[in-house]
């Protein structure tokens, strides 16, 4: 089976039912594409296949030949995205953060809340951490705020500032 | 290599670049083979190791299967089109977006960018006996476990249940069926149409299949005709969960006005039996009358005339009623009852 895997052309051999989640944890080491449910329902595996988000859980490896495919590796750290979600608390235990990302990236520039909930309405976080990650997406979209508002918005947030190495160190703990 | 832990059952995976090929093949292998279309529902029953077919063949490749056609003011619409293709066509939103409302209904984002249109109107009952693994009347036993008296029954079916209460779970097979569409099957012996009211088949006339394809056939695309272009269309899907879940019942509704009285209508409800239910009495009674109150309550006593409920699920009945009672206010009516 011959792919793109964010940006670098791979040739796998593995079984042409294996799920495609599988070949990249498994065959490619990509380990950030996260299984929850197995079935469909929960979007931690959502990955990119040219552009559009699906479930990598349930596409077999047989049906993405020549088709190209991005994980949250291929966002390389640097999206803003990702920064967002750091900064906004929109990740907590982490494990939907990588499917909620691409499928926010699959949301285009400028979404609006509406489009947001439609957008990421097939990926649950357990945590139910939604406004936040609403907040983050937002944080990155709406360009207006990023100039402006952005340092106001941290401003406002470093009166919490006692919190946030909390939270850090609950997660390490 | 890893080892893989979801372990397939063993089989042949074809995949075929014409419809011819798939054809012939399907006629080789018969009842062995399963169709894998978008997989959502195929996978499922693999992982399971609940269907072990000795092939598999993969429509993915055949690209005559895929895209949307402009036909003489009506739609060609190829099986293998993605649902979000679908939601996004221009055409389809504007002369025909019963369709585009149903199909965005249809489970997430994710699994409307993989699951196509032909597989959702053709996929498998959900009743999770059968879906269990259970050797249930569907499945080749005798009993329908659904239906003793300590069952949980609360999504199966209100009408036409033959020792089977199995429903039929596609969002956008009532939208087809209200908007007149038909069905292309290829076979070894060449082309037939279907109108879709006429494409499932209930449990009385054959319970290993939900729809007339047999082993050797395929549907290649579906003709939405201009019949109902443009008309006034109402969409609605009740579940427990107001994303990604199947429907515990939907309505689907093209009724055309002319002056006050409704002149043509077409009503259908889906998960109320194994076949979506065309509400024929219900449009005969419509007809010649304005679309206001009166008619609705009238329609909606109508369109749950017979009904007989299981233990769980009498529920449905009144909330079938009400659908068709909204279906016939018609969007942006206030909500009375």
């Amino acid at each position: 089976m011959r792919f793109t895997l964010n940006g670098t052309f791979r040739r796998i051999d593995a079984h042409p039912l294996k799920r495609l989640l599988d070949v990249l944890r498994e065959d490619c080491a990509l380990t950030g594409t996260k299984e929850g449910c197995g079935e469909g329902e929960c979007g931690a595996c959502t990955v990119l296949v040219d552009g559009a988000p699906v479930n990598s859980c349930l596409v077999p490896i047989a049906q993405i030949n020549g088709a190209r495919v991005t994980t949250i590796e291929g966002l390389r750290g640097r999206h803003p995205l990702q920064h967002a979600f750091v900064e906004h608390g929109g990740a907590q235990c982490g494990i939907c953060t990588p499917g909620m990302i691409l499928a926010a990236v699959a949301l285009g520039k400028k979404p609006t809340l509406d489009q947001m909930k439609v957008g990421l309405a097939g990926n649950l976080c357990r945590c139910t951490g939604y406004s936040a990650i609403y907040r983050s997406i937002d944080a990155v979209t709406s360009t207006a705020r990023r100039n402006r508002g952005d340092r106001k918005d941290r401003e406002a947030r470093s009166g919490s500032r006692t919190k946030k190495p909390r939270t850090r160190a609950g997660v390490t703990r | 290599m890893a080892v893989i832990r979801d372990v397939m059952p063993v089989f042949e995976l074809y995949q075929p670049a014409s419809i011819d090929d798939a054809i012939k093949l399907l006629d080789k292998h018969g009842a062995d083979a399963l169709v894998l279309a978008g997989g959502l529902d195929s996978m499922d029953w693999l992982k399971d190791r609940l269907k072990k077919p000795k092939a598999v063949v993969d429509l993915g490749q055949i690209k005559e299967l895929k895209g949307i056609k402009e036909t003489n003011g009506g739609l060609e619409i190829g099986a293998m089109t993605p649902l979000s293709e679908i939601v996004r066509h221009p055409v389809v939103r504007e002369k025909f977006s019963l369709l585009m409302e149903a199909a965005e209904l249809v489970a997430s984002p994710q699994i409307r960018n993989q699951g196509t249109l032909g597989g959702n109107v053709s996929q498998d009952t959900r009743c999770w006996y059968y879906r269990g693994g259970w050797t249930c009347y569907r499945a080749g036993g005798n009993i329908c476990y659904a239906d003793t008296p300590t069952s949980v029954n609360r999504e199966h079916a209100i009408f036409d249940a033959d020792r089977c209460v199995a429903v039929n779970p596609s969002d956008t097979a009532p939208a087809l069926v209200a908007l007149d569409a038909s069905m292309v099957i290829r076979g070894p012996k060449g082309e037939r149409i279907v109108p879709a009211e006429d494409y499932w088949i209930g449990p009385g006339i054959d319970i290993t299949r939900m729809n007339v394809l047999a082993p050797n056939e395929i549907l290649t695309a579906i003709r939405i005709p201009p019949t109902m272009a443009g008309a006034q269309f109402y969409f609605e899907k009740v579940r427990d969960r107001q994303v990604w879940d199947f429907a515990l019942v939907n309505v689907a509704s093209a009724i055309v006005v002319s002056g006050e009285k409704i002149v043509k209508a077409r009503m259908v409800v889906n998960a109320v039996a194994a076949t979506p239910r065309r509400l024929k009495n219900v449009e005969t009674l419509i007809i010649g009358k304005a679309r206001n109150e009166e008619t609705a309550d009238m329609a909606g006593k109508l369109a749950v005339e017979g009904a007989e409920t299981l233990r769980h699920n009498a529920y449905k009945v009144p909330l079938m009623r009400n659908l068709v009672k909204r279906a016939i206010r018609g969007a942006g009516a206030t909500w009375t009852s």
